[in-house]
């Protein structure tokens, strides 16, 4: 009899409470449990103990200091600039490359649109860690791409100003130009979907009212295409933002950005609550917002 | 009316270049009998096979797949549940919550996900002793936990797609729900489980940051050999590893594309075919 | 000959190997409601669109007003379009898409353009409307948007491509005569392309019948549906019976005819250009063929058995086996049958008759 009332129980609740909950547990365990074990540690206190942070002494529940330390200190404040910067101005270059090329895309025959779109899509699979590492063979000193830039750099400009190699490595340059590089199929593709989901018919009747192409882009396609930007801008700023591995291979040293400090205070100085912190500080400076602006972009599309 | 414009056709050549020079350049100097890295000494091949008697980059190989191999099979099996229940259960207590669980790591900087990972995993350890040492199982673990997020947006996008009314048929003819599950709903989106799986082991096989923060002593997964080589510069064995690696998986995307670009040519076709013999 | 307002001459489209439409010539005058009327694939919409600039002619030339459209590309013709799918832009509100256009016109004031919006949304009775978006109006409102936003201009012509396609049965009836009052109110000419004849019958001063690529017929729609010049024609507009016929000989003001389908000889009103012996066609419209019990005095008279029918009310349409031949023919219900039975049922015998002017002779 009981098995008969646990049957019916799962074939009408229980079933649905397995598939919801096993990965609401396990993202709630592994995902949001250690993401507030990074909230309370960023309000203790830095102690020389294994693990180096305690709750109590001069500050017993709340210890805001290393948030005080993030707003006061020019090496943290800088640190963010320089990552807002450099996120933003890739996410800028990626727009300007990516769009015209989303256009592009939409304009070729299908056949060739199949072939440019798996271009796009393949350095995705490709490792994250080597297309970085691609680059810096190419910026090196002695590399011939720098060569081929010296040299057009020494017929360009007087004597005077001559170089052997342009710098390029361990510049807020290189990490721009490597950002820029991988996260350029992230600019492309929502572009693409936005661009290509267009009725030509808008195009044709905008002409027909007496638009030329570059008052029919301006008008008409421009602004349809507003979310696929907005979600390209996004999936390449925020990423970047926190980038780690491409400002330590390529980045200047003397000039950290956030995902370095991160690291570093966490592992060489030892100090948790200053890294939870700036973590905790980053990401209500970028999820929250991306966050808030898709649950609010999803209930107006809802409403439509 | 067809619109070509010579200035999209040209950005869209600058742009394939400057995605694929860098890549093809590496290519060429894995083949450079020089040691330094950058400068072209000859044609060799000495580099691969110095790659293939270096165990530690075999034994790195095989962690890596091991890894990949477990977590994205796990990932799999709870963002397809995670996919399915945001598509089809639009009322349960928490739905908000459950959401947000979901979309968070998609956008969490990685830094962020390892080092609260890893902070977990110390902490777990201090208070039930558990894991004892980090290697595989936290590793595993945490890429389990950032890719099941993939697998449920593809799968959710798939779902959302797909018919109501086929489960509903079902279940009027006398299946269960979770018979409906998978005499049905399983088999109609197991494509998308499938890239699902292929794009989890691909994140894994890949991770440097979050497998950096998890890791313990000697559990060197593949790209954090690389890693550690790359920090210090560029160096030809790299390229070759870097070749083998980039033509592997080129190669398995191509493939793919292929076969599906095919599978669909040939569904138009017999679409066309039984269109024209219905008539 | 006075140069009429619109002229298409020799005019030709071809996409690689296939030619869309083949050498067409059509002169329509100002004022008119004009249209094109063939099945799908007939080239009219690629027509419309070499007027209004989208295509350019492989060979010949249309001329507007008398100047040659050859170059001039669609932002610069005085021509405007209304699109099947009414192309309304949807992240602009009713007004912005109507005054669209407008933003091209050099001279015209913000105030001017303003005036000019309020007046085509009045015109289109949309003014309540002018804030709201694309996707807050019915789909008879976005008809009108399209409708005002193509007018704005103020175009010599307008082109209408299956302009109530998208619309359910009841409103295209209201909209086929407000199409009309505002033509007659506005004086643009429209050139309508449908694949709807009765569409075109009720709305154009003339239709040119279209199909692979080439002009059938140009006339007035009684022209078109009385006096159709090929069995494609006469077939494509309304339904109509068709037999295969030969020419005996001249009688009088008529034509006799041999037609084995019927099991006689027919009286028809001749046509130019038919001989005696040749092959020819003839073709009777279901409504103008007379059915009753009686034997009628008509000279082209048969009896069958009705096989088939469909009773609509105001009318009938009958499916009368004669021979080997099924003739239909559509007769109004004049008179009511006793206590629910007709007067003409299954299986009857029925005798079917037409006068000889009804009878059309297809020489080709």
């Amino acid at each position: 009899m009981s098995a008969g009332r646990f049957s019916r129980w799962f074939d009408r609740k229980g079933w649905a409470g397995l598939i919801i909950g096993a990965p609401y547990v396990w993202l709630l365990v592994f995902f949001f449990l250690p993401f507030l074990i990074v909230l309370s540690i960023s309000l203790s206190t830095n102690t020389p103990t294994a693990p180096p942070f305690s709750f109590g002494g001069e500050h017993p529940v709340i210890n805001p200091s290393a948030y005080v330390r993030i707003l006061t200190d020019s090496l943290y404040v800088r640190a963010f600039l320089t990552s807002l910067f450099n996120a933003g101005v890739a996410a800028l270059l990626c727009l300007l490359v990516g769009y015209p090329m989303a256009l592009g895309l939409t304009r070729v025959s299908t056949t060739w649109r199949n072939v440019f779109l798996m271009l796009v899509i393949l350095p995705f699979w490709t490792s994250f860690l080597l297309r970085v590492y691609a680059w810096m063979g190419l910026m090196g000193k002695n590399s011939w791409f720098n060569g081929l830039l010296t040299d057009a750099w020494n017929i360009l400009v007087p004597m005077d100003w001559a170089v052997k190699s342009v710098p390029m490595m361990h510049s807020n340059f290189a990490v721009v130009l490597v950002m820029v590089y991988t996260y350029l199929p992230f600019m492309i593709l929502p572009l693409y979907a936005s661009l290509e989901r267009l009725d030509p018919v808008l195009d044709e009747a905008a002409m027909d009212l007496g638009s030329r192409p570059a008052q029919v882009f301006r008008d008409v396609t421009l602004p349809q295409s507003v979310p696929g930007i907005i979600a390209g801008g996004m999936l390449v700023f925020i990423p970047a933002a926190g980038e780690l591995v491409i400002p330590t291979l390529v980045g200047n040293a003397s000039q950290p950005m956030i995902g370095r400090l991160i690291s570093d205070e966490f592992g060489q100085a030892r100090d948790w609550p200053m890294a939870s912190a700036i973590a905790v500080a980053l990401l209500v400076l970028m999820v929250v917002p991306t966050m808030l602006y898709s649950h609010f972009q999803a209930k107006a599309e809802g409403s439509k | 009316m067809k619109r070509r414009s010579t200035f999209l056709m040209t950005v869209l050549g600058f742009g394939f270049a400057f995605l694929y020079i860098p890549i093809l350049s590496m290519i060429v100097f894995s083949f450079n009998s020089s040691r330094l890295a950058t400068v072209w000494g000859g044609f060799s091949t000495k580099w691969y096979a110095s790659l293939f008697s270096n165990q530690k980059v075999i034994d790195a190989l095989l962690l890596s797949l091991k890894i990949a191999l477990v977590s994205s099979t796990i990932a799999t099996i709870l963002g397809t549940m995670a996919g399915i229940a945001l598509a089809r259960f639009t009322k349960f207590r928490g739905r908000v919550v459950f959401s947000g669980l979901v979309t968070a790591p998609l956008i969490m900087p990685e830094v962020i996900t390892g080092i609260s990972s890893l902070i977990f995993f110390i902490m777990l350890a201090d208070w039930v002793g558990w894991p004892g040492a980090r290697g595989f199982t936290t590793i595993t673990l945490a890429h389990i936990t950032f890719s099941m997020v993939f697998v449920s947006t593809i799968v959710n996008a798939r779902m959302v797609q797909s018919d109501r009314a086929i489960e509903e048929a079902a279940m009027d003819l006398g299946s269960k729900p979770w018979q409906v599950l998978f005499d049905i709903t399983l088999p109609v989106i197991s494509p998308a489980i499938l890239s699902g799986w292929l794009l989890a082991f691909t994140i894994s096989l890949d991770d440097v940051v979050i497998t950096s923060f998890t890791t313990g002593p000697g559990s060197t997964t593949l790209p954090l050999l690389i890693w550690s080589k790359v920090k210090l510069g560029v160096t030809p064995d790299i390229n070759a590893l870097a070749t083998l690696m980039v033509l592997t998986v080129g190669a398995g995307v191509v493939a793919a594309g292929v076969i599906m670009f095919r599978a669909e040519r040939r569904r138009l076709a017999d679409e066309r075919l039984a269109y024209r013999n219905n008539d | 000959m006075e140069e009429p307002f619109l002229r298409i001459e020799g005019v030709s489209k071809s996409f690689g190997a296939f030619q869309a439409v083949k050498d067409v010539n059509l002169a329509v005058g100002k004022g008119e409601i004009f249209a094109l009327l063939g099945g799908s694939g007939c080239g009219k919409t690629t027509l419309l669109r070499m007027l209004a600039g989208f295509e350019e002619p492989t060979a010949g030339k249309i001329f507007l007003d008398g100047r040659d459209m050859a170059g001039v590309p669609p932002w610069e013709r005085p021509i405007h379009m209304m699109f099947q799918s009414y192309a309304i832009f949807p992240h602009m509100t009713v007004e912005a898409n109507v005054g669209y256009g407008l933003k091209h016109e050099a001279g015209l004031t913000k105030a001017g353009r303003a005036a000019r919006v309020a007046e085509m949304l009045d015109l289109v009775q949309l003014k309540p409307f002018a804030k709201r978006r694309p996707h807050q109006i019915s789909g008879g409102q976005r008809q009108r948007v399209a409708l005002a936003r193509a007018l704005a201009r103020q175009p010599k012509l307008l082109l209408l491509d299956e302009p109530l396609a998208a619309l359910d049965k009841k409103l295209r009836e209201h909209t086929q005569f407000e199409l009309m009052s505002i033509q007659e109110r506005t004086g643009v000419t429209f050139i309508v392309v449908t694949h709807d004849q009765e569409e075109a019958m009720t709305l154009a001063d003339r239709i040119a019948v279209m199909d692979r690529g080439e002009v059938k017929q140009v006339g007035s729609p009684t022209e078109i549906y009385e006096f159709p010049n090929s069995k494609f024609v006469a077939g494509f507009i309304g339904s109509v019976n068709s037999f295969d016929a030969t020419v005996v000989d001249r009688e009088g003001p008529n034509l006799r005819l041999s037609v084995p389908g019927l099991g006689g000889a027919v009286i028809a009103r001749d046509v130019p250009g038919a001989v005696a012996g040749q092959k020819v066609s003839l073709a009777v419209r279901p409504e103008k063929i007379q059915l009753g019990k009686e034997r009628p005095t008509s000279p082209n008279s048969f009896q069958g058995h009705v096989k088939d029918l469909a009773y609509f009310g105001k009318d009938s349409l009958y499916r009368v086996a004669l021979g080997d031949a099924l003739v239909q023919a559509h007769a109004v219900n004049a008179r009511r049958g006793d206590g629910g039975a007709r007067i003409v049922d299954w299986d009857d015998e029925v005798w079917l008759s037409f006068e000889p002017s009804s009878a059309i002779v297809l020489v080709s």
